[in-house]
């Protein structure tokens, strides 16, 4: 649904996105990380046919960014949710939908029908008649998302759709996103919080102007830093540290009697690992894997970028 | 270019609008306070002669010139330094709609309620200054072709020439009062046009040079179109509008 290919971005000499390659399939929640300045808003700008692409290739569905021609048709299958929420304050909530509605060329009924579901779906809709100037952080991004959607679009650009929202609305948010997912929404989701992104995305891509990896939040924990298994013994010894040797090549760390040892599959690994310390007269007293989180993947990836 | 589009933005900016009571009366109260007040001067010095009063009331007209200078920038500066300022300009862009019908929207946006408010104004102006004059002139002075010409054509040359400058002016700006004070200088060549009058260096009496001065006029709105749209680029907006 969305593709690009060596797609690159430059503002004179600086090189805001360089080569990016990725292929987002439909109706996938796509997750986009990075540090500031990374190049994620130019991106998803650059795929919303908001700014115009230095080289390479993107796609929106059968369309093409950078074709005149297809600008349009593409901004009319996509929405987009910018990092800023930009209402129109003095608006209540309604009119801030019927207006994108119109632009959008919705008819009357559709975008009554889409308002109501939407406003209905994020808890707005009793306060439909009120300023949005007037609302919650979390209200108004909520209304942002709903602004989006009106045009029941198949692609949803989300701009780091929960920065600065409490915990609550941060869920609620979260769980809309999933609840689109059901409905074969492909959700490009541009965000910080790794912790959101390992929540809700199928695939995360970590960019620093560069895309640094793409895998499944799994792959790319493993990937990186790799896992660890923590034995803790009734007693080490030089038997068992020899016997281990044997069955691992990877780094095993002793802190008295708690061995942690480097692992890329433990589900395999520890069967061995266990066996061939009970087979030299260890006592195990407890295995526990501890996997590296995305946030170790990402840190990894960006420090050694640096 | 999709009309309909333009005028769904610009039916928005008029809703905007008609929340903000302060913008009401900025727009209304300036040429209805001319439309009574200078009747009232008038009718105050109304020995003058016949002569001396033809001479003098076309001059008024002009007071509506230079409002149509000065007008639009407040209310340009809400539609466009309004939207930055909300951060509203973004998603607007990312709809299916053309730098061009955006442009367009807003200009309308612009153009129409000083226009109103200028009309209103003159009807106004006009109907009294007959009413203090009739009776020493003899017959009704307003409307005459030359009030015409200022007001149906001068007048919306000049309040799109404002509309244009006031876009040009929004690309550098990231606060409403400034956006303001910048469009107001708009007014400058206006007012020189009514200080030439006033000291016979053109004289506006004639339709003819009414005509010449709005044909300059119409070459601004042509060039500051230029300009405007220019100014008015969807990758501009994003990455260099402070």
């Amino acid at each position: 649904m969305i593709e690009t290919e060596n797609l690159t971005k430059k503002f004179g000499d600086m090189t805001a996105v360089d080569s990016v390659t990725l292929h987002v399939v439909e109706g996938e929640v796509f997750g986009f990380l990075g540090p500031n300045g990374a190049g994620k808003t130019t991106t998803v700008r650059m795929l919303c046919c908001l700014i115009s692409k230095t080289s390479g290739v993107a796609r929106i569905g059968e369309y093409e960014v950078g074709n005149n021609a297809d600008s349009l048709k593409i901004r009319k299958m996509i929405g987009f949710v910018p990092d800023n929420v930009g209402l129109y304050e003095s608006l209540n909530a309604y009119d801030n939908l019927d207006f994108y509605g119109k632009l959008y060329d919705c008819n009357e009924t559709q975008r009554k029908e889409n308002i109501e579901r939407f406003l209905k779906m994020l808890g707005l809709w009793e306060k439909r008649d009120v300023s949005a100037g007037t609302f919650s952080k979390g209200m108004k991004q909520k209304l942002a998302i709903a602004r989006s959607l009106i045009h029941d679009p198949k692609v949803l650009f989300m701009d780091e759709p929960t920065a600065n929202l409490d915990p609550e609305s941060s869920k609620t948010v979260r769980d809309f996103i999933l609840k689109l997912k059901t409905e074969k929404k492909t959700i490009f989701l541009n965000t910080h919080n790794l912790d959101e992104a390992q929540k809700i995305c199928d695939r995360i891509a970590i960019l620093n102007t560069k895309l640094m990896a793409l895998g499944t939040p799994q792959e790319l924990e493993r990937s990186v830093s790799g896992r660890k298994t923590v034995i803790q013994l009734e007693q080490t010894s030089d038997l068992i540290m020899t016997a281990l040797k044997k069955v691992t090549a990877r780094n095993i760390a002793v802190d008295g009697n708690k061995l942690t040892i480097d692992v890329v599959d433990p589900e395999k690994e520890n069967v061995a690992i266990v066996d061939a310390i009970v087979r030299a007269g260890g006592h195990v007293q407890s295995v526990i894997v501890v996997g590296s989180t995305l946030e170790d993947a990402y840190l990894s990836l960006v420090r050694h970028d640096k | 270019m999709r009309l309909s589009k333009s005028w769904i933005i610009a039916s928005k900016d008029f809703k905007v609008y008609s929340k903000k009571k302060n913008l009401i009366y900025v727009l209304f109260v300036v040429p209805l306070l001319i439309a009574f007040l200078i009747p009232g001067v008038i009718g105050y010095v109304a020995h003058k002669s016949n002569a001396e009063l033809t001479v003098f009331l076309p001059a008024f007209s002009f007071f509506y010139l230079i409002l149509a200078g000065s007008l639009p920038s407040t209310i340009a500066s809400y539609t466009l330094v309004g939207e930055k300022v909300e951060k509203s300009l973004e998603p607007l862009l990312a709809t299916p709609t053309t730098d061009s019908e955006i442009l367009l929207g807003k200009g309308i946006a612009a153009f129409i309620p000083p226009f109103v408010a200028i009309l209103a104004g003159s009807a106004v102006f006009m109907a009294l200054m007959d009413l203090v004059t009739r009776s020493k002139l003899g017959y009704y002075f307003f409307p005459n072709w030359n009030s015409d010409i200022v007001l149906f054509l001068m007048v919306p040359l000049a309040v799109i020439m404002s509309v244009e400058w006031n876009i040009a002016v929004s690309a550098r700006v990231s606060d409403v009062r400034a956006a303001q004070q910048l469009g107001y200088l708009i007014v400058l060549p206006l007012m020189g046009i009514y200080v030439s009058g006033e000291l016979d260096i053109i004289n506006l009496g004639h339709t003819s040079n009414l005509l010449i001065v709005g044909g300059i006029l119409l070459v601004v709105d042509i060039i500051l179109l230029y300009v405007a749209r220019a100014t008015f680029q969807r990758e501009e907006i994003l990455t260099s509008w402070k």
